[in-house]
């Protein structure tokens, strides 16, 4: 798996369920960063040349090749736009939230 | 600057080593770390002081470092680097790589002691400070690399100081006076240069430092898709530079006959939107001074 998925949190009841010392299981994320974001990059395809230029510079690393093109994982994108704008093709554009609703 | 044999674009690993992280949208440090993991890959101990990248990257149960990551005291980053270095040793541990992540606050304020240590020692450690130019983690105050002119919450800009009256630390030059076996300096605006030079560290027995540029959003009041826009223009403009420091010699790495325009680099911050004049030609001036003491000391090895 390339990126760690969401797991449920199960608050401990007990002392004894706490992990032991100051440690805990890496890559454990129980919370989305999806609202956070106002716009939302949508990827046009047939002008995407695959460069991973997007990819390269995302700072959430929510850019991902599928079958040639680009995919982005909503779950976790913060609509920066900084892929938008280094894109050399403007394949990427930002789109307002509430256009989506 | 591309590096055929080496990592680019569509050669690095799809996989994600620092993810689902709560750094501000845009923020150039968390692309640093990221760029940087997926480099080292996942044999790498990071270690990360007090500073943006530990409250962004473990907010319990939260924890989006994928390997085996851990928060040093602000001081101890390259400490706890030589402790890990020793203990992977000592536990004959092979093929990994241990990094340590620092903001500019962290390495050349606070944690300069222990990195000077380290680098002394000569550990196998990489060290990679990502330079913000301020503490930002707790609220844009200066550090020794916030640069001249910048408006902070400890230099504000007033009447008759207008913001930052000191002139940026010269990391790289302190650490190379050490004599370490590699250090550079780069930019995220420059992403396979970093990636190269991130490459390069990760073959050194020895020590290895790099001091990347990364714009802060939050802290220098500019659009949260401008990072890699403005740690491009930095360089352009010649007041950051690309450059290694290996075998007792200088070298940089870019050598622009032409500066971009410092102006409109800095009137597009808001830490720097209220330098009048006389400022920018002072920071001008000081810029000519610097490029004018690399470039008749330093060696080139392009353009």
């Amino acid at each position: 798996m390339n990126r760690p998925r969401l797991k449920k949190y199960i608050k401990p009841e007990h002392i004894k369920d706490y992990p032991v010392g100051p440690s805990f299981e890496a890559g454990f994320l129980t919370s989305e960063n999806s609202g956070w974001r106002t716009e939302k990059p949508v990827v046009n395809n047939s002008r995407c040349t695959a460069c991973r230029q997007c990819y390269l510079c995302c700072p959430e690393g929510v850019i991902f090749k599928k079958d040639e093109v680009i995919d982005i994982d909503y779950s976790f994108c913060k609509g920066c736009g900084i892929c938008a704008r280094v894109c050399p093709k403007k394949a990427i554009i930002m789109r307002q939230e509430k256009e989506n609703e | 600057m591309i590096n055929k044999n080496g990592i680019n674009a569509r050669t690095i690993t799809d996989k994600e080593f620092f993810y689902g992280h709560k750094a501000c949208a845009g923020c150039g440090g968390s692309l640093v770390v990221r760029l940087a993991l997926k480099v080292l890959g996942e044999r790498t101990f990071t270690v990360v002081p007090a500073g943006c990248m530990s409250a962004v990257g473990f907010i319990y149960p939260q924890l989006c470092f994928t390997g085996n990551a851990i928060i040093s005291t602000f001081a101890g980053t390259a400490s706890m680097l030589s402790g890990i270095a020793a203990a992977a040793k000592a536990l004959g541990l092979k093929d990994y790589h241990v990094l340590g992540i620092a903001g500019d606050g962290g390495t050349a304020d606070i944690g300069l002691q222990a990195l000077s240590g380290a680098i002394d020692r000569r550990d196998k450690i990489i060290y990679i400070c990502y330079d913000n130019e301020a503490y930002m983690n707790t609220g844009i105050q200066k550090s020794g690399l916030t640069p001249f002119g910048a408006k902070t919450t400890t230099t504000p800009a007033g009447g008759n100081i207008r913001g930052t009256i000191t002139q940026k630390k010269n990391l790289f030059e302190i650490v190379a006076a050490h004599g370490i076996d590699y250090a550079a300096t780069a930019s995220i605006g420059y992403t396979q240069d970093f990636l190269n030079k991130v490459q390069k560290a990760s073959k050194v027995e020895g020590t290895s430092f790099i001091h990347v540029f990364a714009p802060c959003p939050t802290g220098w009041g500019t659009p949260s898709d401008s990072a890699i826009d403005i740690a491009r223009e930095v360089v352009d403009t010649g007041l950051w530079y690309l450059a290694e420091y290996e075998n007792d010699e200088f070298i940089l790495n870019k050598n622009p006959k032409e500066f971009a325009s410092v102006e409109k680099y800095l009137k597009q911050q808001g830490r720097f939107r209220h330098l009048q004049e006389e400022d920018i030609e002072n920071i001008i001036a000081s810029r000519d001074r610097k490029w004018k003491r690399m470039r008749e000391k330093w060696s080139t090895n392009n353009k």
